[in-house]
């Protein structure tokens, strides 16, 4: 029996076209082969939010009965290859079907394969990634995360260009031939065939190791048995906040503590403590309740509960107070504030140098999209 | 993407998609006259691929979003009565808040197709397939069928307008889908030509209930004691024709598209020499075959009777087929709290068809899958094994059985 399974692990919205355009096509490419397959989205992630952590299926098989078998469970327990088209979610996967953090390898049986999009070398995506007890391959196809709009559609040649590598990594999928002639159907581009091709022959696979990678166990918690539940839909509501870290000077609110925030951004906010006006913009408007007020009537965003929209970097009067950066830049969600406070020249530097390099990365998110694409696209010709 | 829209309907053609987006397609291939809507999930995928084919200039039909369920419902109504073929649809609260216009069209007999994307009703607010929501219009005059397949949604969405538009019957047909299971995920579809489905599908002709200027009549006024009765039992008589109208139907449509299974009411999985029989709706005939397979190469003698049909309900065919086992399993993913068992309603349906045999199975209920969750095959395999237990000791403990709820 040879069924083969493939997700993609994408970001809602911004990169629903994307992932489409690949699962679609594997299952085109499979029925040239003479073999029989089905596309889904998994519905608990739908309808979709800007940004939010998604995922769509392919899966293949030799015939029909074979494919009952696999799909007798809806959700695959295992895949042969992931592919993560945004690298920030190599930190784990938090999405509207769940609560807690999926590593993002969990699907990825042993010996298999993820696959994903980035300009990140090896090495900084593996710290990122959970360890898992059995090896896999990290194939990297270089290139700049593809990010669009509810509305269009970029077509930077990441969908084919992943088929390609794919069918490199994973040959008992789908032969390239019928990948192409796919390709050649549904697009009528040569330019994408040749995109596809030339993924297929530079593709590389990097061994990782058990013993690899983020050794924390990911954050996850019990469901309560119906006993345990309340009746009638009731939940006890959060107690009100206190002072800042149980302290008597400024405010912090009481959190949930079991629904929060990691993976779910892919962007977070900078702040430069040393022009803010105190004027409480950011803490009015983030939908999230983030900001913790200091006793210093400062704002410190609290990572456990951003979601990464960008609204405190939109409503900021104070030009470069507040910058969103793009995730793959950070290694824990500690406090800013608290940072400063240690050392304030080091951090300034720090942040310096984070906002530069965000001036001149292409990295978007909902409420900063536009004007980005000039530059993107002379970055896909660089690495591609 | 350039192949489904140039291509459709001229030839017969594969394509990849949901049971959401086939409906959609045979609203196409049906032509459709009047369509409205209003979105809630899952249902709204097929609004959504219809405002696709329309606005690809594929699909020419009145395609009207309504302000809510209510008027939904109460547009194709009054389309129907004018001589319109006409489709519509909904999803869990949303199906429910057009209740008052969902009881009078098959009240007044209007052949109006509406497909449920089976969702859990609220409250608490969930996404998740339940039957509940189809169940509702059970009682009604509605025809009512269980999908598995996105190939079956649209072949069954064909033979609903001819069904239902049968001078013999007219009354209205809901097709239940399950969300998520069938609405979002996409297969491998034939795709029909609309040359073939001219052939199979006459023209919506109300005659001389139709409501035009040349035919002036009035519908629906107020009437009292003297009159309901009556019109109550003529509903009654078309339900009772609708059966061998649908059996001619689905006999016409297997020789014009070469593909059905025997019985258009019940699809029957190994049911030959088996001694306990599963019976279930929808999507989870899937898990319940692949466990059966399984079963049986362990030499268990398991089967599955998948019903399609729920109204009018397949009372003679499920007599034969589960009358001479040792034991029935009902699984149903709707619940009915309070019933005669505290058990599901297509288990009490089948309880009172198997009531009148000679010598009656024994019969369990498992509540599964509530809300969308999934029913895996060792849920199966534990309800096999309770209801072996039964047979074993030739007693019940439990008549229904919550799987798969967290203790
Ligand atoms: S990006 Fe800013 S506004 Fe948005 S959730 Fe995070 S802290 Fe709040
Ligand atoms: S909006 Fe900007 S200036 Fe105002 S309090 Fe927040 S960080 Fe400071």
């Amino acid at each position: 029996m040879s069924t083969v399974a493939v997700e993609v692990v994408y970001r809602g919205i911004f990169q629903k076209s994307l992932a489409r355009n690949i699962v679609r096509n594997i299952v085109f490419a499979a029925r040239k082969d003479g073999k029989i397959g089905t596309a889904f989205g998994r519905y608990g992630d739908s309808p979709e939010r800007n940004g939010i952590p998604a995922k769509q299926f392919a899966v293949v098989a030799d015939n029909a009965e074979e494919l009952e078998e696999t799909l007798a469970q809806y959700e695959p327990t295992e895949v042969d290859v992931t592919i993560n088209v945004d690298d920030t979610l190599c930190k784990g996967v938090e999405s509207w079907a769940w609560y807690g953090l999926q590593p993002i390898n969990q699907l990825t049986k042993p010996g298999g394969t993820l696959i994903v999009t980035s300009r990140q070398d090896a090495d900084s995506l593996i710290r990122d990634m959970h360890q898992k007890d059995s090896p896999i391959g990290l194939s990297i196809l270089k290139s700049t995360v593809s990010f669009s709009g509810l509305w269009v559609y970029k077509d930077d040649h990441t969908d084919v260009r992943v088929l390609g590598n794919l069918c490199n990594v994973c040959p008992q999928l789908v032969s390239l031939k019928s990948m192409l002639e796919t390709i050649r159907e549904q697009t009528g581009s040569e330019t994408k065939v040749a995109s596809a091709q030339k993924a297929y022959d530079t593709a590389t696979i990097r061994q990782v190791e058990p013993g690899e990678g983020n050794p924390e166990i990911p954050y996850s918690f019990v469901l309560p048995g119906w006993k345990e539940m309340q009746e009638g839909v009731v939940i006890k509501a959060i107690e009100a906040g206190g002072g800042f870290r149980g302290g008597e000077g400024g405010y912090q609110p009481v959190r949930n503590e079991v629904f929060k925030k990691y993976s779910t951004r892919s962007m977070r906010p900078v702040i430069n403590f040393e022009t803010c006006i105190k004027c409480t913009l950011c803490w009015l408007q983030c939908p999230d309740t983030c900001f913790d007020v200091t006793p210093d009537g400062l704002y410190d965003a609290n990572m456990e509960s951003c979601c990464g929209c960008g609204v405190c970097e939109a409503v900021c009067p104070v030009p470069d107070c507040v910058t969103m950066v793009g995730e793959a830049e950070f290694e824990d969600n500690n406090s800013q504030w608290e940072m400063w406070q240690k050392d304030k020249e080091g951090y300034n530097s720090w942040m310096t140098l984070l906002v530069d390099k965000q001036k001149s990365e292409t990295r978007t998110h909902g409420f900063h999209h536009v004007g980005g694409y000039a530059e993107e696209i002379a970055n896909t010709e660089e690495v591609s | 993407m350039t192949t489904v829209e140039t291509q459709l309907f001229q030839t017969e053609q594969e394509e990849l998609i949901s049971g959401s987006e086939a409906i959609a397609i045979a609203c196409a291939l049906a032509d459709v006259d009047v369509i409205t809507a209003y979105p809630i999930r899952p249902y709204d995928t097929v609004m959504q691929y219809v405002s696709k084919l329309k606005a690809d200039g594929v699909f020419d039909c009145d395609f009207i979003v309504a302000e809510s369920e209510h008027s939904q419902f109460e547009i194709v109504k009054h389309a129907s009565a004018v001589g319109a073929r006409t489709f519509c649809g909904s999803s869990g609260v949303g199906w429910f808040y057009a209740f008052e216009a969902i009881t009078v069209t098959a009240g007044l007999r209007m052949p109006v197709v509406a497909m449920v994307g089976n969702r859990a009703l609220d409250d608490p607010g969930a996404f998740g397939t339940e039957h509940n929501d189809a169940l509702a219009v059970r009682d009604l005059g509605w025809m009512l069928y269980w999908v598995a397949t996105a190939q079956e949604a649209l072949d069954i969405a064909l033979l609903s307008w001819r069904v239902a538009e049968d001078p013999r019957v007219l009354l209205p047909m809901a097709i239940s889908c399950d969300g998520s299971f069938l609405t979002h995920s996409q297969a491998i579809v034939n795709v029909p030509t609309s040359e073939q489905v001219r052939k199979f599908l006459p023209p919506y002709d109300r005659g001389k209930l139709q409501l035009h200027p040349d035919n002036p009549i009035t519908i629906a006024p107020q009437v009292n004691e003297d009159w309901l009765m009556e019109i109550r039992r003529q509903s009654d008589e078309a339900m009772h024709r609708s059966v061998a109208v649908i059996e001619e139907a689905y006999a016409d449509f297997k020789k014009t598209f070469n593909r059905g299974d025997p019985s258009a009411f019940i699809e029957e999985y190994m049911t030959e020499d088996a001694e306990i029989l599963i019976v279930g709706m929808g999507t989870l005939a899937l898990p319940v075959r692949v466990a059966i397979r399984r079963m049986r190469e362990a030499g268990k003698k398991v089967g599955f009777v998948r019903i399609k049909f729920f109204r009018p309900f397949p009372t003679e065919e499920l007599q034969r087929v589960l009358g001479g086992v040792k034991a029935v399993c009902v699984i149903d993913r709707d619940y009915s709290f309070g019933s005669p068992s505290f058990a599901g309603v297509l288990f009490h349906e089948l309880r009172s068809t198997l009531y009148p045999l000679e010598k009656r199975p024994l019969m369990l209920n498992f509540i599964a899958g509530l809300g969308g969750r999934e029913i895996h095959t060792n849920d199966v395999n534990h309800m096999v094994d309770i209801v072996q237990k039964a047979i074993d000791t030739g007693k019940i403990e439990q008549e229904a059985t919550w799987i798969g709820v967290r203790e």
